[in-house]
């Protein structure tokens, strides 16, 4: 049985949620489980209640789905409410600051943000401003984790991103980017464009979000180039949703296929466009996939699909089947082996082992 | 169908088999656990609750022995929910205690349909008293004492007040004892139905009492609120009630809840819909005798 198949309970609503409203118990009983461990419960949660579908579902699923909304809600406030203190923080900074993913959406109210579980907080900035905006962050409570200089190094010299910073009485975390992709990746990228297109917030002096192309190809290059898989299908549904929407615009197509060559993120487009079309059903024309710059060799194409699809279906024991755990650590290698060439790769990889036989003993 | 219905030996098949789903007032569980211990525990406490038909569970839970070298050293034993083990393992005699912590983290960490206070609830001719406790304050020995002389148990460790009419919903689910509280119980009502004791737990030794048959049959029956008590044992104190201000009621248990924060201004009005219909007391007592007498005057 495929992956896809074996997430068919969630993938149904997902496609079509008025779906809910035909569901038995047992069906609810696995749909459930399967959406929490996705992260998506409180997106059907948030769907259902748009759809005035609360009242002809069963009793004892309701409560479950009030739970969600009320969890996704205050997400939603808190990650409103730290992106105003970020914003609060960087207001002296030269040139723009912009708000990733998650914070994007849910400070611009953009489609993928109705429902959606938070967890860090992402922002780029030109990497000329990098040091000057840790220097703000710091003042205004934000402090890198206790790391050694090997981990400084890492993400210092080879890495898209300062390391993790949490704020000293919030604990909330703060990832401050200076491009999409590390600066070792086997993939060179830019984030001028991305910083020029930006678009300001007029209630929120200094914050920008990225242009709808740049959302769209930073979601694509997070999930299908970097290594994380825990909220694959999550990522997917953010896609899903930003393509559905952006592309009611005259030339969004044609213009996030240009994007993709500036940007030179066609690959990771391309399988975010394939994923999207399989598992979600996005309405992606033809010519756009038949179009994408950098597509994989089609020799590729059915070993990447069955990886991908492990890792879109790895958040349910229901969902997975044998491979799974063999798919996962490809998956893990895989996004490790476009972070960095073998020669900076093996030796790091060899680091990360020796320190987790340290900290076993 | 009651649990009490099945024997040992059928529970046990039922529970290692993943056949089996109990029901706690408003939440069905499915319980999955080849440990004998989970077994016996749960036939000696729950015997009185409903079975349920296992078509919709609200949590699919296990206990049962972590894989790796380790068992083979020290038997262990860990939860898991759906698949995700949010506790470390814990020595295998702690399984019965285990799966009720786990029961009480499910409906903390997701039933947030309801605001839920850290609290213990009875209730008697038709009103409830609210029980917040700090950890040492005699809370659920209190709790245990006033179920066994005829209160009706709501809740030990979670109040949950319903979101669209302000009401106590029940779990009668047991009540927990910890050290001398559980001879303090047994000495008091010597007919009292205690689990077996799991020793050198991080709450030090636990045991269960079994709630009263009625506290079980009407767990569907909302209750209104009229008290809230902070309890307070106090070696060689008198039984003495006194007033404690409903502002501070309010603060104390918002910042004790499992959820307050997390429903925004719901759980403001419902924390404050609870204060304006109770009357809030500070309570400080030594012996049970005295306590009982004044909670039964308290309901007459």
């Amino acid at each position: 049985m495929s992956f896809a198949r074996r997430c068919q309970p969630l993938l149904d609503v997902l496609r079509d949620p008025t779906r809910m409203a035909i569901l038995d118990l047992a069906a609810w009983d696995l749909l459930l489980r399967q959406a929490a461990s996705a992260g998506l419960l409180s997106r059907l949660a948030v769907k259902a209640e748009a759809l005035g579908l609360d009242g002809r579902l069963p009793g004892s699923v309701r409560p479950h789905l009030t739970a969600a909304r009320s969890i996704a809600a205050k997400q939603r406030q808190a990650v409103r409410w730290e992106a105003r203190r970020v914003a609060h923080a960087l207001a002296g900074i030269d040139g723009p600051v912009l708000l990733l993913k998650g914070a994007a959406y849910a400070i611009a109210d953009l489609p993928p943000a109705a429902g959606r579980l938070f967890s860090d907080i992402d922002i780029l900035v030109p990497r000329a401003q990098l040091d000057q905006t840790e220097a703000a962050l710091l003042l205004a409570g934000w402090h890198t984790q206790k790391q050694d200089a090997y981990d400084q190094r890492y993400y210092r010299q080879w890495m898209h991103e300062l390391p993790p910073m949490t704020h000293i009485r919030r604990g909330t975390v703060l990832d401050v980017h200076h491009n999409l992709l590390p600066e070792t990746a086997r993939i060179p990228t830019h984030a001028d464009p991305i910083l020029a297109a930006a678009q300001a917030l007029p209630d929120l002096p200094g914050l920008h979000i990225p242009a709808p192309t740049d959302l769209v190809l930073h979601s694509a290059c997070h999930l299908f180039h970097e290594g994380e898989w825990g909220h694959g299908l999550r990522d997917l549904v953010d896609l899903d949703a930003m393509l559905r929407a952006f592309s009611t615009a005259p030339c969004f197509w044609t213009d996030l296929l240009a994007r993709a060559r500036t940007l030179n993120l066609g690959r990771p487009l391309y399988y975010a466009m394939d994923c999207c079309l399989r598992w979600l059903q996005t309405p992606i024309p033809q010519a756009t996939l038949a179009g994408c710059p950098s597509p994989p060799p089609i020799w590729q194409r059915p070993m990447m699909r069955r990886l991908f699809d492990a890792g879109l279906a790895s958040s349910h024991a229901s969902c997975q089947g044998r491979w799974s755990g063999l798919a996962k650590q490809a998956l893990y290698v895989r996004g490790h082996y476009l972070r960095m060439p073998w020669r900076l790769l093996l030796p790091h990889l060899l680091h990360q082992a020796g320190r987790r036989d340290r900290e076993q003993d | 169908m009651k649990l009490g219905d099945l024997s040992l030996a059928q529970v046990r098949r039922r529970l290692a088999d993943n056949e089996l789903a109990l029901r706690t007032g408003p939440f069905a569980t499915r319980i999955h656990s080849p440990m004998p211990q989970v077994a016996e525990g749960l036939l000696r406490l729950y015997a009185d609750f409903p079975l349920d038909s296992g078509e919709f569970s609200d949590f699919h839970v296990r206990v049962g022995s972590p894989t790796g070298l380790r068992r083979w050293l020290r038997p262990q034993i860990n939860f898991w929910f759906d698949g995700h083990s949010p506790f470390k393992p814990l020595p295998a005699n702690h399984a019965f205690a285990l799966l009720e912590w786990g029961m009480n983290w499910c409906i903390a960490g997701h039933a947030h349909h309801y605001l839920m206070l850290h609290a213990a609830v009875l209730e008697m001719n038709g009103r409830a008293v609210v029980l917040p406790g700090d950890p040492g304050a005699g809370k659920s020995t209190l709790t245990a004492a006033l179920m066994l002389s005829g209160w009706r148990l709501l809740s030990d460790e979670i109040t949950l007040i319903d979101r669209d009419d302000g009401l106590l919903v029940g779990l009668a689910r047991p009540v927990s004892l910890k050290n001398a509280s559980i001879d303090v119980i047994r000495h008091a009502f010597p007919d009292a139905v205690i689990g077996a004791p799991a020793y050198d737990t991080h709450k030090g030794t636990v045991a269960h009492v079994r709630p009263s048959a009625d506290s079980v049959a009407r767990v569907g029956e909302k209750a209104r609120p009229a008290w809230v008590i902070f309890p307070r044992w106090r070696e060689g104190a008198e039984a003495r009630l006194s007033p404690h201000s409903r502002a501070d009621a309010f603060l104390h248990t918002a910042s004790h809840a499992f959820n307050y924060s997390l429903l925004g201004s719901l759980g403001f009005d419902l924390n404050a819909g609870l204060m304006d219909a109770c009357a809030c007391h500070d309570f400080e007592y030594s012996r049970l005798d005295d306590a009982l007498r004044m909670f039964a005057e308290l309901a007459a």
